[in-house]
């Protein structure tokens, strides 16, 4: 299992759910992926993806204006 | 046992691809979802920018509308392909710079290129007879099926009893009778399905769903195109004309004034990229200057910044003007009277 982390700020919805998502497709069921955002957005968008398409957010905080989601992938 | 057949649905996050998309699903077909990312999108993070709205609940429609269905969505950026649409519509634009039916035959291929991609039987789009000038009409119906590639596997449920049975009708993977004859701009039948169907909480988007039916911004790309000489835009053009007044006071240069604190955070991010300006001793907006300016220029910007700041009323006003690359200098400039400056500038 690996770790993966990308830098997604200034992005706005949708694209950061995009970049999550063609991410997510290059990896591997177990591999893990951090997120980080500048549009507050993100916290409902990609939840709301990860849900729809069975991948698990382990974690979502907010760090110096920053949102940092962390996701399993499924 | 039959084949499970499977459908792939335009979901744009209103209503009617909602409705679409629930009834095909209803006949037992499984359906996933396909939605477009062009760059000129409403979406509500996109209002978000700006502070005033980021009351209102952040979500994406296309998002809500696959989780309230229950699919599976895929979005995916069309950024650059989309350029050439836009740039070069066959069948022209419409009251605006929307080049509806064009972005509908192109999506479509989209969709039919990710549908033979996975494996997939056919479309679904929440398109009415008659719902929308320019795309949505009885003879843009054909037009679409047949310049997108999609021809007879293209299927609109909301309307498809009143045109030619498709592929899936045909071949019995769906029953037309429990289709629908919608057609015209009235919203009744489709408010009265998602009761039926149980759906009380849905999109309405007055204007449509992109910026290039808005006036005011169509105006601004138009302007663009004019003062570049060149009909081409990057995604932060794009977004940079969703935000601020956009004041051009010579043609070689225009200023974009945050109206409210936002705004001026989103366009901060783009300091790097423009010679910005703000006051340094009252509150007022950031500026963002797009083009090439003397120091003439450079003061002229500087009096129409001042005139949105807390010094507009003084003899004079500092401003601090800084470029690219961060270096700084201070100009003293006098505020532009509130009515001084022309209305022709304001794009």
């Amino acid at each position: 299992m690996s770790h993966q982390e990308i830098s997604l700020r200034r992005l706005l919805c949708p694209l950061p759910v995009i970049r999550t998502q063609d991410t997510i497709k290059t990896l591997q069921s177990g591999d893990t992926l951090t997120v980080i955002c500048t549009d507050p957005g993100v916290m409902h968008d990609i939840p709301a993806w990860c849900r729809i398409n069975g991948h698990q957010v382990l974690n979502t905080r907010i760090e110096s204006g920053e949102y940092i989601i962390e996701i399993q992938v499924t | 046992m039959s084949q499970q057949r499977k459908a792939v649905a335009l979901i744009s996050g209103g209503l009617d691809s909602m409705l679409a998309t629930k009834a095909i699903m209803n006949q037992g077909i499984h359906v996933e979802g396909i939605n477009f990312f062009t760059g000129f999108c409403v979406e509500g993070h996109t209002h978000a920018i700006r502070k005033r709205d980021t009351e209102k609940a952040k979500r994406n429609n296309s998002l809500w509308v696959a989780e309230q269905l229950g699919i599976k969505l895929h979005i995916i950026d069309i950024i650059e392909e989309y350029k050439q649409v836009l740039i070069n519509p066959k069948h022209g634009y419409g009251a605006n710079m929307n080049p509806c039916l064009d972005c509908k035959i192109f999506m479509v291929n989209k969709a039919k290129q990710w549908m033979q991609e996975n494996g997939f039987d056919f479309i679904i789009t929440g398109e009415v007879i008659g719902q929308r000038p320019m795309s949505q009409r009885k003879y843009t119906m054909p037009v679409i099926a047949a310049e997108s590639g999609a021809d007879d596997r293209l299927l609109r449920p909301l309307c498809a009893q009143n045109l030619p049975a498709t592929l899936p009708e045909r071949e019995g993977w769906i029953d037309r009778n429990q289709l629908f004859g919608f057609s015209g701009r009235s919203r009744k039948p489709q408010m009265a399905l998602a009761k039926e169907f149980g759906f009380s909480d849905y999109a309405q988007p007055a204007g449509g769903c992109c910026f290039l039916t808005d006036e005011s911004y169509s105006l601004k790309l138009v302007d663009l195109w004019k003062a570049r000489g060149t009909r081409d835009y990057e995604l932060d053009d794009v977004m940079l004309l969703k935000v601020g007044r956009h004041i051009r006071p010579r043609p070689h240069f225009k200023l974009i004034v945050a109206r409210e604190d936002g705004e001026a955070q989103f366009m901060s991010g783009y300091k790097k990229e423009y010679v910005s300006m703000h006051c340094t001793h009252h509150r007022g907006p950031l500026v963002l200057l797009d083009g090439s300016l003397n120091a003439d220029d450079i003061a002229l910007a500087g009096r129409i910044l001042a005139r949105y700041g807390q010094g507009r009323d003084e003899a004079q006003v500092e401003v601090s003007v800084r470029d690219q690359q961060g270096v700084e200098q201070i100009i003293s400039v006098q505020p532009f009277k509130i009515d001084e400056i022309p209305e022709d500038w304001f794009i």
